[in-house]
């Protein structure tokens, strides 16, 4: 190893320390000062990040560095995710932490599986390797699977767990397989050798069906772990019955490192079969909107209802990828779905906030009923959800608006007419659903508890950067739309520079 | 010899293939999640006699130091087993708490 491995390693490193360092703690902490796992928790996300802020700074204008013999590339795209789990995270820690003093269940396990699999969730998104992308997948599946099941007294967390883990090894299963074909095919399990094989010889060959076997297998892997129909059902059992925190995380750093994967498989190493998965994205996402928006319609649970959500925001993403021509990317697509993957982090997280918040004594809060009349009883978070559903449908100057704008934007520019008007058509037709929560917290009358009710200081930070976050891009979107252009390496596109400015 | 190496290697995949198809139907359908954990281990079996054959294969074409698919085999194991473990604790919870092991007897959550 050099010096360099070490370096571009540091973040990941950090977060394995203090994940171990937890577990260790949390054996001498009495059982009042519990907390404190989450404070070691929040500085370990912080000592990562002030890593990959190092890592950063030390490669300067240079677009990325490999590590670890060629394994490991670490780019500004890599860099860019890394911060954005680390966000997600931060904000999940702070959810959790009266969240699990109510439910009894205070270990010190919970703040520890979380930084392992964001540890894994960094492989994933920086991974070059196939090898080491398989392993930061499973490192991060793992520890979900645990945390989904944490609430161990609780059926319904049990069952989540279980599906979810049932599902979730046999789709690895599955994209291994996948990878092992890839590997016996290129002889190579490093994706640009794999990317050239592909090209050079490989699909003109009489090997192309063992090629496309390959990709059907591959893709379905990544299909599952970004919950896109058919491949979303252990989704909305997964978030309804893990706790409600970990909903949140899963909702948008699991989601986000999924979506990393994907597209360094699709866009580096399967890039010359393009015209091959082209038309199973069209028919994935076409039958993810449609299914997960009608799906959402009916759901009087809360948590199932943006677990659907989600699925239906996975559908508008990966309308990105499709934009373009048979054998190019196009740019705007990506910088969609990376715009997208940032606002939906912070506004679904701030969702998952406010449901968090409802859960104290006697009341779940994750029932549409619960919600009845919230204005009346805590209306700061009444609002803020109110901002929050606005943005997830899409509606400006919120965040949620941008994300969909640039990926149809991509889409009108490369000639999908059709699709991108079917993406508009779901997206307003999401607004029904996103306004029936507006309408419980509005207008509903209130069951349960008349009283109003106490938030804890962690949760209204959490509340307050969410929110924030979500006017603050919704209102100024220069700056990230910068960022995201600094991530990709791509100059300002003048017709969006006309638009921010 | 050449021609040997490479029908051996057809061997190998048409079993590891094998071995893929009955754990998908294994996981497609039991019912016991005992069973069904079984199966998802024969799929990463499969892919580790995928891994293995290949590697035997390459190293033909490469030399002996073309090892990916064996190093990449070893960390599939490791994964299984860390699967495994995690998916009958997990399983142990849920059968302190209901009783049963079927999966079509999972059914708070639905719809």
């Amino acid at each position: 190893m050099v010096w360099t491995d070490y370096l571009l390693a540091l973040p990941i490193t950090l977060l394995t320390l203090f994940a171990l360092g937890i577990l260790l703690i949390d054996l001498m902490l009495p059982r009042e000062m519990k907390w404190a796992n989450a404070v070691t928790a929040m500085i370990g996300v912080l000592f990562s990040a002030a890593g990959v802020y190092k890592i950063q700074m030390w490669m300067g204008a240079s677009p990325g560095s490999f590590g670890l013999m060629r394994t490991m590339l670490v780019d500004r795209f890599a860099i860019y995710f890394w911060y954005l789990f680390l966000a997600g995270t931060a904000v999940a820690i702070l959810m959790s932490v009266r969240y699990l003093e109510t439910e009894h269940e205070n270990h010190g396990e919970y703040y520890s599986l979380m930084l392992l699999s964001v540890a894994g969730m960094m492989c994933m998104a920086a991974g070059f390797d196939i090898v080491l992308i398989f392993i930061g997948l499973e490192l991060m599946a793992i520890s979900t699977y645990v945390l989904v099941g944490f609430l161990r007294r609780d059926r319904r967390s049990n069952e989540a767990a279980l599906k979810y883990l049932l599902l979730g090894a046999f789709s690895s299963g599955i994209f291994a397989y996948g990878l092992s074909l890839l590997y016996g095919l290129t002889g190579s399990t490093n994706l640009a050798v794999i990317q050239q094989e592909l090209a050079r010889h490989i699909l003109h060959s009489e090997y192309k069906p063992v090629a496309v076997v390959a990709l059907l297998t591959t893709i379905t892997g990544l299909l599952f772990k970004i919950a896109a129909i058919p491949f979303h059902q252990w989704a909305p059992d997964a978030y309804e019955g893990a706790p409600t925190s970990i909903t949140g995380f899963m909702s948008v750093a699991v989601k986000a490192a999924g979506w990393a994967m994907l597209l360094r498989i699709l866009v580096i190493g399967l890039m010359p079969m393009r015209p091959i998965w082209v038309p199973l994205l069209v028919f994935v996402s076409i039958a993810t909107m449609t299914g997960a928006n009608f799906a959402a319609l009916t759901q009087t649970n809360t948590k199932r209802l943006l677990a659907y959500s989600s699925i239906a925001h996975v559908g508008y993403m990966l309308l990105g990828l499709i934009a373009g021509t048979a054998t190019q990317l196009s740019a705007d697509g990506i910088k969609g779905i990376l715009i997208y993957l940032l606002v939906y982090t912070f506004m679904n997280l701030g969702a998952f906030a406010v449901i968090t918040s409802l859960r104290h004594r006697n009341v779940v809060g994750d029932e549409l009923d619960d919600l009845n009349g919230l204005y009346s009883r805590a209306p700061v978070e009444a609002v803020l959800m109110l901002v929050f559903m606005l943005s997830l449908a899409g509606i400006p100057p919120l965040a949620g608006f941008y994300g969909k704008y640039f990926i149809f934007l991509s889409l009108i520019e490369s000639g999908h007419y059709v699709l991108a008007s079917l993406g508009v058509l779901y997206s307003v037709f999401g607004l029904y659903y996103y306004l029936k929560i507006a309408n419980a917290m509005f207008m509903g009358q209130v069951e349960k508890g008349e009283e109003k009710l106490p938030v804890s200081l962690t949760m209204r930070a959490a509340l307050g950067v969410t929110a924030l976050a979500t006017l603050y891009i919704g209102i100024l979107p220069n700056r990230f739309i910068e960022l995201v252009n600094w991530a990709l390496g791509i100059a300002q596109n003048p017709s969006i520079a006309k638009l921010t400015h | 010899m050449d021609a040997m190496l490479h029908i051996s290697t057809l061997h190998y995949l048409v079993l590891g293939a094998a071995l893929f198809l009955l754990g998908v139907i294994g996981v497609l359908t039991r019912r016991n999640v005992v069973i069904v954990l079984m199966s998802i281990e024969l799929i990463l079996n499969a892919v580790n006699l995928n891994l293995v054959a290949f590697s035997r294969y390459w190293q033909g074409i490469h030399g002996p130091s073309a090892l990916h698919g064996q190093v990449f085999a070893i960390f599939v194991i490791t994964d299984a087993a860390a699967e495994a473990a995690v998916g009958l604790g997990i399983l142990i919870a849920f059968f302190r708490n209901k009783e049963t092991v079927n999966v079509d007897e999972v059914n708070l959550l639905k719809w």
